[in-house]
């Protein structure tokens, strides 16, 4: 029998933070940013049918970078957790809170156990409140650490620089087109200083809109709608108003 | 639902234990639907008995079960609610997870299973009877599926009634529906349906008009779920009685 070699247990641990970091880093950053009616999330993706951003309960969103079928395995593990919670105690006791506790539970169960490699992901989980200081948003790293972060948060290859970006120039209060122009400003910004511009047909963009009468405050925005918040150039307060009117429009429109 | 059943089985009804005996719940009583181009209404009266005794005049059975559909119950008022919820539940969970609704077909088809997985109930006499509506986008038309207590599901058209009032809201729809009503005149001829059913069938709670206490109404078109307000559901039902102040019977259609 051959004795295996020594391998201290901070190495193992470094090895493992490593190799998950690589892993998230490869894939494209995406950014969620408090807006004054809500929560938006924004990020690169070319594909229409693979979402990043999607919906776990009334006020709940999920956001995920990484690989994609391990985040789409907690993204339904969540759902399942969130669906469960809301019909055996009722909808308002679905927590963003509790929610995280439970992905951090796994990943850092995952992350520890030595027989499964760590899981390549980043997730955030946010939630919208009846006013902007009832927002909340985790983020949770590979590890199954916690992070409780405030205004703007970034995951994914680039997120260090993309975090320092949003945090000198997020402020409360921003309407959803500022906001959504911040985060397309923050995704272009390459790590060499270089400049590269993202279509809007390349862009996902999602909102926790605490303005919308429906129970389920998830939406997803695209088409016509993504380009007219894209391009408006307007004051703040005629654009809110534009705002809402395609709300309806597009509403309607579904 | 498979998930619910692995993770906690006493929460789905098909799992309990039938207890010994006939066991006295209140039963909710009369719900109607009618389509017209564009949609299709529901609507249910307010009533809930037991036995004889009135036991509850307030009772609502009739729920979005998402955007684009709803439900109306009769039958065990408990047992029915809590259908209800699981297959809110079940649609939503759908959709969130796949990132696609339900066919119309496949949300019939799937509470026509729920309902038979309630047949043991039923023998002791606690069954639930649903109508089932919906706007169906594909088609481009309101739908509406009935159900027997074995969980046969049947596809109306037209108009269709469920619950112990239901020969005489069927009745009066039978002599009052035209295929080109618009939504206003939909939603007038369900109260009016539902009038006559309170008339003759005791279970059947009317327009309570000393206590404000009006049919439920909905609308489901493809702009999706739409309830009417209180004061709408008011408005209606004035109208209704306020015209059989003169004619008690209600409106009288042609003989030939």
């Amino acid at each position: 029998m051959s004795t295996p070699f020594y391998v201290s247990p901070q190495q193992a641990m470094a090895d493992r933070a490593e190799y998950a970091r690589k892993g998230i880093a490869r894939g494209r950053s995406l950014v969620v940013l408090q807006y004054a009616d809500g929560i938006v999330f924004v990020g690169e993706n070319p594909s229409r049918a693979l979402h990043k951003f999607s919906e776990i309960y009334d006020r709940i969103g999920f956001a995920a970078a990484g690989k994609y079928n391990e985040y789409e395995n907690l993204r339904i593990g969540g759902v399942r957790y969130a669906d469960l919670r809301g019909y055996t105690y009722d909808r308002d006791d679905v927590t963003a809170r509790g929610l995280a506790n439970v992905y951090a539970q796994t990943l850092g169960t995952i992350f520890s156990s030595a027989g499964e490699k760590p899981y390549e992901v980043e997730l955030v989980v946010a939630e919208v409140g009846a006013t902007a200081a009832g927002d909340q948003i985790y983020r949770l790293p590979h590890d199954g650490s916690i992070v409780d972060e405030h205004g703007s948060v970034a995951v994914g290859g680039n997120a260090e620089q993309i975090s320092g970006f949003l945090d000198q120039r997020h402020r409360d209060g921003m309407t959803l087109s500022e906001a959504l122009k911040l985060a397309v400003q923050a995704l272009s910004s390459q790590a060499n200083g270089a400049e590269k511009t993202i279509p809007a047909e390349r862009l996902e963009v999602a909102v926790l809109d605490r303005t919308r009468s429906q129970q389920r405050k998830f939406k997803r925005i695209r088409g016509r709608q993504l380009s007219r918040l894209l391009e408006a150039d307007v004051p703040a307060a005629a654009q809110a108003d534009a705002v809402s009117n395609d709300e309806a429009a597009e509403d309607a429109e579904e | 639902m498979d998930f619910l059943g692995a993770h906690a089985p006493e929460m789905l009804p098909g799992n309990r234990q039938l207890p010994e005996g006939i066991v006295e719940a209140p039963h909710g009583t009369t719900i109607v639907a009618a389509t017209f181009p564009g949609g299709v209404v529901l609507a249910g009266d307010r009533r809930a008995t037991m036995g004889n005794m009135i036991a509850q005049r307030d009772i609502e059975k009739v729920f979005p079960a998402d955007e684009y559909s709803a439900v109306g119950i009769a039958g065990t008022a408990g047992l029915a609610v809590e259908m209800v919820k699981l297959f809110q539940l079940e649609l939503e969970h759908f959709e969130k997870v796949e990132g696609t609704t339900l066919s119309l077909e496949g949300k019939a088809n799937r509470l026509s299973t729920m309902i038979r997985s309630n047949l043991g109930m039923a023998m002791q006499g606690l069954a639930v009877v649903p109508l089932f509506a919906g706007y169906d986008e594909a088609k481009e038309k309101g739908r509406i599926f009935s159900y027997d207590v074995t969980g046969g599901r049947s596809e109306e058209h037209g108009y269709a009634a469920t619950g112990s009032g239901s020969i005489f809201a069927r009745g009066s729809m039978k002599k009052l529906y035209r295929p080109d009503l618009t939504e206003e005149q939909a939603t007038t001829l369900v109260v009016q349906a539902l009038y006559d059913a309170a008339d003759d069938d005791s279970a059947t709670g009317g327009p309570d008009l000393y206590r404000n206490i009006y049919p439920i109404v909905t609308v489901i078109t493809d702009e999706g779920f739409r309830r009417l307000t209180e004061d709408e559901s008011q408005e209606i039902a004035r109208k209704v009685t306020d015209r059989r102040l003169q004619e008690p019977d209600g409106p009288r259609a042609a003989l030939l």
